[in-house]
């Protein structure tokens, strides 16, 4: 199941698992992919989430306080792969849960799962070697983030370190919804283009469908996170996957 | 003496290797602990400060005027005092304070915050943040902020606020201001969770005084050189004092700055034991302590907040809760280097529980006239514990981070609420 963005830009959706409860975080994925996501990526919910904003913070927080763990979302993610076997399917943690249950079982496990790739937020490419090699071992594809902060030689090593696609963050900052994409977005895919022919998706402030078209002026995919995990908090239980299938529809256009 | 160079050579090189000229890390590590984890936006400005740190290590100039101040403005060297009166109540070894209370602010958290804020200056960063757990970390930065005009803003959990009071309207008198946070246990780890999402957004900006021993590569390290001239003053003073090295070095440890900087010139000195004190709280149960290196007490090797150390947590991953009547230890990681002295054995850690260091407190104003921190005063429990099973030859030293004024509305709570006993 190699990650493919057919109709560009190619749509990546985020999720905090978990929230508001694993059973409804696997309906809002099928009802995502079935409106046109390309790619999911599950959230593993964590104590600390340094690099998010208070939208996703509280996504964790809830996923956290009803016991959801990185085992759980493992399991999770083998659902989402066997009733819908033609998506790409991405896991996406803060390093310390995966640390914790062992970097080469996680690997081990994460590919038994069904999962494409893994996005580890706090994982720089010079601390990833024991990180590549697991992950090469078991046929995944590592997925690292790339900044607008990021010199062309850290550009790169992250190009060259990246499999299935490029994340390059829009804007300096955490997780969150914006009103407008700043130019740091094009200038990152840009400079990062010379390194790479993966795809190269777009991701942090990408709220609405406008959002999405302009990203496609210049990327290969735009990445919505906070905007979806947002529309699941204020969604009345049990009407969350029909929300954001619709949400998704109209991302699309 | 008083400078933070003294005569020992410096720069990244020396930083790296220990006084003896033994490799110690590489690549920010402390063994296998330490390194880099971080979101990519701060790679850059993480390479940026490591450069200039190098630079500014090399720069007399940048020496001489860091040296200057820790003198003429912060009272260095701070006194090594012989606790006579305490000593001889306890009747074993010999008891000195290294008299860290006594610098300008209150506690030794001045040396990194003035090292850093010269070093955000020669950088040309305007805009200061930092977190702060009990206070004196956040009042350092909002003084040196001050004196250098600066814009300063600093994190603090809400539950620290409410038990450090005394510190928040310094911080705000000072100019500072002083953003709460509600997250998580409204603590340490959570102000420094906030003040890393400030620096991820305005990084273009800004200089992220950390105030511990912790954080990504070259905080550890960074903080710790800051430090070092706690243990350079105190190797001399106690050779001019005594004609020996001590038996055994007590530091409290939260994040472990104190203690690194206690420590530091004297790892190569076999002979000295170093024993660092964790918060041991109200209890063993996970969420009673911050006592990272305590036998099954949750702590193991994890990544928290930059770096690879031991951290308190459960069997998913996720951070655990901690309690400590001292908001200055109340945290679920440690500095890298102490797990690395923690794993090698070369340093010991224990802890004192809440009760233990509050009686401490009473124990040291009544013998000594010295009101230390909720912080220090770990370690002047374990040194109460420790002296009567010494020889009276042997030496004791307690390095007294911190003064305890800040405490005032913990102790009169809690001292009249558990009805401490303490014999003068």
């Amino acid at each position: 199941m190699p990650i493919e963005f057919k109709k560009k830009p190619g749509l990546v959706a985020y999720l905090t698992a978990g929230d508001p409860d694993l059973a409804t975080t696997r309906d809002i994925a099928l009802a995502a992919i079935d409106n046109g996501a390309d790619v999911i990526e599950l959230g593993v919910p964590f104590s600390d989430p340094l690099a998010d904003g208070p939208v996703i913070q509280r996504a964790s927080e809830r996923a956290v306080a009803k016991g959801t763990t990185l085992t759980d979302v493992l399991a999770l993610a083998k659902e989402i792969r066997a009733a819908r076997p033609q998506a790409g399917l991405i896991l996406f943690s803060y390093l310390n849960p995966v640390l914790r249950l062992g970097m080469k079982d996680f690997c081990a496990r994460a590919a038994e799962a069904g999962a494409d790739g893994v996005l580890l937020t706090d994982m720089i490419v010079e601390e990833a070697g024991e990180y590549l090699e697991a992950m090469n071992a078991n046929k995944l594809a590592p997925v690292f983030l790339a900044a607008p902060t990021s010199p062309d030689v850290r550009l790169k090593a992250i190009a060259e370190a990246s499999q299935g696609f490029v994340y390059a963050i829009s804007r300096v900052g955490i997780t969150g919804t914006q009103s407008s994409l700043t130019g740091d977005a094009s200038q990152v895919v840009t400079r990062l283009r010379q390194f790479t022919e993966l795809p190269i998706a777009v991701g942090f402030g990408i709220s609405n469908a406008q959002h999405v078209r302009a990203v496609g002026e210049f990327a290969d995919a735009a990445v919505v996170g906070s905007a979806l995990v947002q529309l699941i908090e204020k969604t009345p239980r049990g009407q969350e996957a029909e929300a954001v299938g619709r949400f998704v529809a109209e991302l699309r256009g | 003496m008083g400078g933070a160079t003294g005569g020992v050579p410096v720069g990244v090189t020396a930083a790296m290797v220990s006084p003896a000229g033994q490799l110690r890390s590489a690549v920010g590590r402390f063994g296998v602990y330490g390194g880099r984890y971080v979101p990519e936006t701060l790679m850059a400005a993480l390479e940026e400060l490591e450069a200039a740190y190098a630079e500014a290590q090399k720069d007399p100039a940048f020496q001489a005027e860091l040296d200057d101040l820790l003198h003429n403005y912060c009272g260095r060297p701070t006194p090594l005092y012989y606790a006579k009166r305490l000593s001889e109540n306890l009747g074993g070894a010999k008891i000195y304070f290294k008299r860290e209370d006594l610098l300008h602010t209150g506690a030794h958290k001045i040396n990194n915050a003035l090292g850093q804020g010269l070093l955000a200056q020669r950088m040309g960063k305007k805009r200061i943040i930092a977190e702060t757990g009990a206070g004196q970390h956040g009042v350092a930065t909002a003084t040196v902020c001050a004196l250098l005009g600066m814009e300063c803003v600093i994190y603090m959990g809400e539950e620290d606020m409410r038990r450090q009071e005394p510190n928040v309207y310094r911080m705000r008198l000072l100019g500072a201001e002083v953003r709460g946070v509600s997250a998580g246990s409204a603590t340490l780890k959570d102000a420094i969770s906030e003040a890393m999402r400030d620096w991820v957004t305005n990084v273009r900006s800004t200089f992220y005084i950390l105030g511990s021993a912790l954080g990504a590569h070259p905080y550890p390290m960074m903080v710790r050189d800051f430090h070092r001239v706690i243990s350079r003053e105190a190797k001399k003073q106690i050779l001019e004092q005594e004609g020996k090295l001590p038996t055994a070095i007590v530091a409290c440890v939260g994040g472990g700055s104190n203690a690194i900087g206690a420590f530091y010139e004297f790892i190569d000195d076999a002979n000295v034991q170093l024993i660092g004190v964790e918060a041991g709280g109200r209890g063993t149960a996970v969420g009673e302590h911050a006592a990272r290196f305590m036998k099954n007490g949750g702590g193991s090797p994890g990544v928290l907040q930059g770096t690879y150390s031991y951290v308190l947590q459960d069997e998913a991953g996720q951070i655990a809760l901690t309690h400590s009547v001292s908001a200055g230890l109340d945290y679920a990681s440690v500095g890298p280097e102490h797990a690395m002295l923690h794993d090698s054995g070369r340093a010991t850690y224990t802890l004192a529980t809440d009760d233990e260091a509050l009686k401490a407190v009473v124990t040291l104003a009544r013998t000594e006239g010295i009101l230390p921190a909720l912080e220090s005063a770990h370690a002047v429990a374990e040194a109460i514990k420790l002296a009567p099973k010494m020889a009276k030859t042997d030496v004791l030293m307690v390095n007294l981070s911190g003064r305890g004024d800040k405490d005032m509305g913990i102790l009169v709570k809690e001292l009249d609420l558990k009805r401490v006993e303490a014999k003068g």
